[in-house]
């Protein structure tokens, strides 16, 4: 493949299909699902590309990706100056090339969506980000010299990672707070093996600590420190939180207590960060249920459904959703490779009830559902359709409805302001400053749940602010 | 990881360890607890920090073997390592001067007495404290509670020692004798908890009482350890442990509580098979 097509060629030629397992296979085991693209085909998927003058995929990604330029890159056969490009404002393009909701950002905005199928930039950046880690010499560890600045970092998930990353090529001393004995945020306990796998995840944990960022598992601040105690005698000169919304929802139906009945970060918890699927070799158990129903439609509960299924014991589970198909948040990928697997859907279903016996879950009750007018997010409202309930008999239930924000933090620190529901509010949101002198924050703790990708962009905006704060305060403290 | 500086067995099936832990002894108030996982394969368990050696920089932790993790734990000796250990987790014991204060502990919860006891004695309060347990041989911390509480009674289902009866029993004479606590905290296991919640809501007798639910991560995130109190989901990690016994559903608290229990003896007997031999445990099982 040399030189380039003519544009109506171009035009002419279908997206390239990645490989992907057989989903028959794919559901017994944790093994990812695509296998992205090989070389050719990344070539000819970027040749697609039009080079747009004013490229609007760009404007659809939140941290402008600078696409055109990254595809020409691959479409010449130069990758890792592909993966350079891209890492200049994305930093971990392994992980946003595989669960970016790319359908909802830079490839609803690509200019060939209009006539054929827009280019697979997800898929590109995913191959420019592998290429690099499997046949680049490493990136380069440039970090600036020292500023004698120390911050600290609250939460290892995208927020924090990209924050922490940002903030040692800069020189300062960068030290990682998180609660969990491992690293990673929702990339390690929350999204699956077979979406991301957790190798990806660790390479980009050794690379802040070749930057020479201190990771510090099993500390939960709030509780063995406060953001003052942290500031005043810790010696941090900034402090950023990137904490997450990691408090499940419930549905406050009858019946939640139920045995069986999980939060979707309890189910994918026990699985992914304890690795439950290999009990009793690992000692967290889960149980062998056979019919599992998943309640919501978004990623956490497709992952979530993908997850039982892979489950030994597993025979079916059942999605249960109350608007329909078109209305679900997930990625596209996700319901397509959940339908290939065998999960099934109830769509316009909403769970009044669940039903147990001898203290286990044995069933959940539904209200048909019917969509009404748009509400304001633009989607059709669903209303109940009166007197027709059923019951699904199953073992287990989990529930998949997203999630608020953990109060630990803000508990700790009355000058920390929050709005109603406990996000944190910023004082000036170009740089993710809060209210609170040198406390940055950013990510899900910020927006309420959001993506790996706003989350990423929010990190790199504070590590600005935090690099101008901690260089314009010299001194001053 | 953390170094176990100390193991001892203070009362049959009973252990009492003191753990290197550094800014965790420093900061944990009582009522608190910790996560632990023992190794890479580990569950995270929480266990109560029962004292805290500020020379040292140790935690004192009381473990009572009941499954995989525990047993394991159990088996460990000073010198070995714990590779994780997060803390301090949940709210402190509430410490104010209320006056006359019961405090009721069966098991391993009167070593997290033992700590709550010290802080409300020293904040002025008249502390009695009552203890049960099987058989004398089995009761924790008795000489400790003694020197930080006004009194010490003490129960025993045998008759060995003290009353031959429950704690129950043993608060419901003291209240019968004329004592009016302002206030009454019981730790220990979930039944005897709900017995005396039980006693105390006709006498409006404001009673503490500490969860105990299954565990993940400790910070409120999975949802694992929820307890319904007046209505209302609570989770025992972030909003607990300690609730009002009056407003607790014990049901659902006990119900949840066994949810795991036969995949947790699948996982101990396969540890005993492999690690220790058949049958070595046998008698040491609770
Ligand atoms: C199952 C699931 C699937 C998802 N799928 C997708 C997807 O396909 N695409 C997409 O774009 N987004 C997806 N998301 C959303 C995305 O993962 C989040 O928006 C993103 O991870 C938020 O990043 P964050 O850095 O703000 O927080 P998180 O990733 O939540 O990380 C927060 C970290 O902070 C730690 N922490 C919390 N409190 C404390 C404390 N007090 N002290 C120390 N550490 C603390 C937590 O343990 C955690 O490790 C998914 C989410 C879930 C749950
Ligand atoms: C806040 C808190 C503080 C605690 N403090 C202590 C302590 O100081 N010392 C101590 O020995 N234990 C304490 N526990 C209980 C301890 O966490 C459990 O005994 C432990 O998780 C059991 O793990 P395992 O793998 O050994 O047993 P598993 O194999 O998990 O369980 C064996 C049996 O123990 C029961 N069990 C499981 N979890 C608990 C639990 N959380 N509480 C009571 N019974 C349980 C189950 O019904 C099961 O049948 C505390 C629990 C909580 C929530
Ligand atoms: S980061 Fe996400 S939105 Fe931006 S270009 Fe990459 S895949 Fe698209
Ligand atoms: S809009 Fe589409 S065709 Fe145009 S530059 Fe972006 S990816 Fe290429
Ligand atoms: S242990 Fe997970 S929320 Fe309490």
């Amino acid at each position: 493949m040399t030189g380039s097509p003519k544009k109506s060629d171009r035009l002419q030629q279908p997206r390239q299909k990645d490989c992907e397992l057989n989903p028959d296979t794919r559901k017994h085991n944790f093994q990812e699902v695509s296998l992205g693209y090989t070389p050719e085909m990344a070539r000819l998927e970027a040749h697609r590309c039009l080079q747009c003058k004013k490229p609007k995929c760009v404007m659809g990604c939140p941290v402008h990706v600078r696409i055109p330029e990254f595809v020409q890159h691959i479409a010449d056969g130069e990758f890792l100056e592909a993966a350079r490009v891209i890492k200049e404002t994305n930093s971990l393009p392994a992980v946003t090339g595989r669960v970016c909701p790319q359908e909802d950002q830079c490839e609803k905005h690509c200019v060939i969506g209009l006539k054929s199928e827009p280019i697979a930039i997800g898929k590109l950046e995913r191959f420019a980000a592998d290429y690099e880690r499997t046949h680049g010499k490493g990136e380069p560890v440039e970090v600036a010299p020292p500023t004698g600045k120390k911050v600290a970092i609250i939460g290892s998930g995208p927020a924090g990672l990209s924050a922490a990353g940002d903030l040692a090529k800069l020189g300062h001393e960068v030290v990682i707070f998180e609660a969990l004995h491992q690293a990673g945020g929702v990339l390690f306990y929350g999204i699956p093996e077979f979406r991301l796998p957790k190798p990806i995840v660790e390479s980009e944990l050794d690379y802040l600590k070749r930057l020479g960022v201190e990771i510090k598992v099993n500390y939960v601040i709030g509780q063995i420190k406060s953001l003052d105690e942290l500031m005043q005698e810790d010696g941090f000169d900034a402090v950023f939180i990137g904490t997450g919304a990691g408090l499940p929802y419930f549905l406050g139906i009858p019946g939640e207590n139920y045995n069986g009945v999980y939060s979707a970060n309890e189910f994918l918890t026990r699985v992914n960060l304890m690795h439950a699927w290999d009990f009793p070799h690992f000692d967290t158990p889960i149980h062998p249920h056979k019919t599992l129903a998943v309640i919501g439609g978004g990623n956490t509960a497709m992952d979530a459904a993908r997850t039982a299924m892979r489950l030994p014991h597993t025979e079916r589970v059942i999605l249960i959703y109350r608007r329909g198909r078109d209305e679900m948040p997930a990625r596209q990928e996700e319901v397509l490779h959940a339908e290939a697997e065998g999960i099934e859907f109830r769509f316009l279903s909403s769970p009044k009830e669940i039903t147990g016996e001898n203290g286990w879950v044995n069933g959940v009750v539904c209200q048909p559902m019917e969509l009404g007018e748009a509400d304001a997010s633009g989607r059709r409202r669903p209303v109940a359709v009166e007197g027709s309930e059923t019951r699904i008999p199953v073992d287990a239930v989990i529930i998949a409805l997203g999630s608020g924000v953990n109060p630990l933090i803000a508990k700790s620190a009355d000058d920390l302001k929050t709005d109603s529901k406990g996000h944190i509010e910023l004082a000036d949101p170009e740089i993710n400053l809060t209210q609170k002198r040198g406390v940055f924050a950013g990510g899900d703790i910020v927006t309420g749940a959001a993506t790996v990708i706003s989350a990423m962009g929010a990190g790199k905006r504070a590590a600005l602010g935090i690099h101008d704060y901690l260089m314009r305060s010299e001194g001053t403290r | 990881m953390s170094k176990i500086l100390e193991k001892t067995e203070p009362a049959p099936g009973v252990f009492r360890y003191v753990i290197e832990a550094g800014e965790i002894a420093h900061k944990a108030r009582p009522g608190q607890f910790v996560i632990i996982r023992i190794d890479e394969h580990g569950e995270r368990i929480p266990l109560t920090i029962a004292d805290c050696l500020l020379e040292q920089n140790a935690i004192v932790l009381f473990v009572q073997p009941v499954g995989k993790t525990s047993i394991q734990l159990s088996l460990m000796i000073a010198g070995d390592t714990i590779l994780d250990l997060a803390g301090p987790l949940g709210n402190p014991t509430e410490i104010r001067r209320f006056g006359t204060v019961a405090l009721v502990g069966g098991g391993f919860g009167i070593a997290a007495l033992y700590p709550i006891a010290r802080e409300l004695t020293r904040g002025g309060n008249r502390v009695i404290t009552l203890l049960g347990a099987r058989t004398e041989s089995r009761l924790l911390l008795r000489q400790e509670m003694e020197s930080v509480s006004a009194q010490v009674h003490i129960s025993t289902d045998d008759g060995s020692c003290g009353l031959h009866g429950n704690v129950t029993d043993a608060l419901s004479f003291l209240i019968q004798s004329g004592e009016k606590p302002d206030r009454v905290i019981a730790i220990g296991p979930l039944i005897m908890m709900e017995k005396i919640a039980e006693l105390t809501r006709p006498l409006n007798i404001k009673t503490l009482v500490s969860m105990n639910p299954i565990m993940i991560d400790g910070t409120g995130m999975c949802g694992a350890c929820r307890v319904q109190v007046a209505g209302e989901m609570k989770f025992a990690c972030v909003d607990g442990p300690e609730f009002d016994g009056h407003e607790v559903d014990f049901d659902t608290v006990i119900n949840r509580l066994g949810a795991y229990k036969k995949e947790e003896k699948e996982s101990s007997e396969e540890f005993e098979d492999h690690i220790l031999g058949p049958c070595s445990l046998g008698e040491r099982a609770p």
